[in-house]
């Protein structure tokens, strides 16, 4: 058994490498997810990632498989259609989800084009896929530079977004920065969104954020420990992920993402807040 | 009157096949599917032909997607020459959808396929390997093949194919001579090589080369884990002295197992496509002058 576990670590660097990253990136991509979810804003991660894409790809027409170029371009389209989105949001009477989806709509068709234009298809597959089995130091760095970056910004802003979460009205009637805290989440959406392009790809690095998270809310509806259950979550996955790919030979990305969701299914019926399996069991009642 | 004159004379012409347009007239509207291909086609035809090359330099057929001008492009076109053998796997649709009447050559008739081993779900499946240009014995049929393509769509130009084939035979045995002699110079324990994608069976089995892939035949295929540690492990165990880059194809992968086993990274291998023309791979020669040049740049000791 701890052979099994143990030992394709201990033997090969590419698997110590992997692991290394994704534990990074399970620490601040999954928290990230929880405040998605609690601000019921799930699908704009996806959106997000979309909108990241182009960006990544445009990077990647430039400058080849250049890391700084890729990451820097996904940061840069992300950021922007998150705050063109946020912008006409604020300005019109247009909700945010919609205007999100009209600009990750545009910004995704624009990327097409431009690789389009360019007449090679090579290696844009791999770039979407995503390689965890081929992080090397400098990807390393960026996605243990972004976790630390996540954790920091998050431990100053978490009050205002907590309150913001739960009682946006009481915060702007109290003068509390709304905004600044908004941005600079979005900032974080966007960076760990980039962190785990690098891991798992853009179409798939949206998973390791939400999944732990909605994985989470069937454990404990207190939000430090639902934080907590969905950075284990992540790592469990990640752990778990890698290791089947490893011994039952199927794609690392899509296998991490896939036993992320086997948690998920798991928690949804034994979860003790509100899970379905509970309902079975008759509660006490209050009675006179 | 006198346009109606010209329309009956526009529909005759289209009836009868010809161009519209005089000058073009003359030329052998000639469509391939890639850059390799597109090299030798247009050594034979020369400037008989008009040629068209779906998958330019650089570019991956494996996971190409035409567009409605390629389409357009092979509804006029007389004759199309595929490498067959499972290679163009999006060509039979793009022949129906274009409504494509002419002439198909299908270039590796003749050729005896190896076959290979593809993951396909779970399981394993053995398909025909298309990479059969990658020996220039094999080649020289693809020469044949299209040499007697042309002459079937064009017999008036019979004579130009035939001397511009057999020229290009020439140089190709000439190459075919010289790769065998710079390959015979290796030692017989540093013959083994690993390359990204499994694009090297003919060329290894031509020449003597035992070459290892992590990605398997397509370069659409993502590695596993296992895969990986598959191919680590082989290194170490055989020694293998150096990896390879292929154009087309991603190299995150092999500079991490590069980086792990201390194998050696031997310069990039032009496998499925051509460079363009400031490239280091500009016609079928040249890619096998480029790519000896690195095996054994790498190789020998």
């Amino acid at each position: 058994m701890i052979d099994v576990v143990v030992q394709p670590f201990i033997e090969f660097g590419f698997m110590r490498r992997a692991l290394v990253g994704l534990l990074a990136l399970s620490m601040s991509a999954p928290p990230i997810g929880v405040f998605l979810m609690l601000r019921r804003m799930s699908l704009m991660g996806d959106a997000l990632s979309h909108a990241i894409l182009p960006g990544a790809a445009i990077g990647y027409l430039l400058a080849g498989l250049s890391l700084l170029a890729m990451s820097l371009g996904g940061f840069a389209a992300g950021l922007a259609v998150a705050l063109l989105a946020g912008l006409v949001a604020r300005s019109t009477s247009l909700k945010e989800d919609a205007s999100l989806a009209a600009f990750y709509l545009v910004s995704l068709a624009l990327g097409v084009m431009i690789v389009s234009i360019r007449g090679s298809n090579v290696d844009l597959l791999h770039v979407l896929f995503g390689t965890v089995l081929a992080l090397d130091d400098a990807a390393l760095i960026l996605i243990g530079a972004i976790a630390t970056l996540t954790l920091g910004t998050l431990a100053i802003i978490y009050r205002p977004l907590v309150l913001e979460c739960f009682d946006p009205q009481y915060l702007r009637s109290v003068g509390g920065p709304s905004l600044t805290t908004h941005v600079l989440f979005l900032v974080l959406v966007v960076l760990n969104l980039v962190s785990g392009f690098q891991a798992l790809g853009t179409l798939l690095a949206v998973g390791i954020m939400l999944l732990p998270a909605v994985t989470a809310r069937f454990w404990t509806e207190d939000l430090s420990w639902m934080i907590a259950a969905s950075m284990i979550a992540g790592v469990a996955a990640s752990l778990t992920g890698l290791l089947v790919s490893y011994h039952s030979n199927v794609p690392t990305g899509p296998a991490i993402v896939l036993v992320s969701g086997v948690f998920y299914l798991l928690s949804m019926f034994v979860g003790p807040r509100g899970g379905l399996l509970w309902r079975l069991v008759p509660r006490k009642h209050l009675e006179a | 009157m006198i346009n109606r004159f010209l329309a009956a004379l526009l529909l005759a012409a289209n009836l009868f096949g010809l161009p519209a347009s005089a000058d073009a007239a003359d030329k052998v509207k000639a469509v391939t599917s890639f850059s390799i291909l597109g090299d030798m086609v247009k050594q034979v035809g020369g400037d008989r032909i008009d040629l068209v090359t779906l998958v330019g330099p650089d570019g991956d057929a494996h996971v190409f997607e035409p567009t409605p001008a390629d389409a357009n492009t092979l509804a006029n076109g007389q004759i199309l020459f595929v490498n067959g053998l499972g290679f163009e796997g999006w060509m039979e649709r793009l022949e129906k959808s274009s409504g494509f009447k002419g002439k198909v050559v299908v270039a590796s008739e003749g050729v005896s396929p190896r076959t290979m081993t593809e993951d396909e779900n779970g399981k394993a499946e053995e398909i025909p390997d298309p990479h059969a240009w990658q020996s220039l014995a094999n080649g020289k049929l693809y020469v044949a093949n299209i040499r007697d393509g042309l002459i079937a769509v064009d017999p008036d130009g019979k004579e130009i194919y035939e001397a511009n084939a057999a020229k290009y035979l020439d140089e190709i045995a000439a190459e075919d001579d010289a790769v065998k002699a710079a390959l015979a110079k290796l030692p017989e324990d540093r013959r083994k090589i690993i390359t990204s994608h499994d694009a090297f069976g003919y060329f290894g089995a031509a020449y003597g080369l035992e070459v290892i892939a992590p990605e398997g035949v397509s370069t659409e295929a993502e590695a596993s884990a296992k895969d990986v540690a598959k191919i680590i492990r082989q290194i170490r165990a055989d020694h293998i002295p150096a990896v390879f880059m292929e154009n087309i194809s991603d190299h995150r992968l092999l500079d991490q197992i590069a980086r792990e086993t201390g194998a050696k990274i031997g310069g990039t291998l032009y496998t499925d496509a051509l460079s363009g023309p400031d490239g280091r791979a500009p016609t079928y020669l040249d890619m096998f002058r480029n790519n000896v040049g690195a095996l054994t740049a790498a190789l020998s000791s």
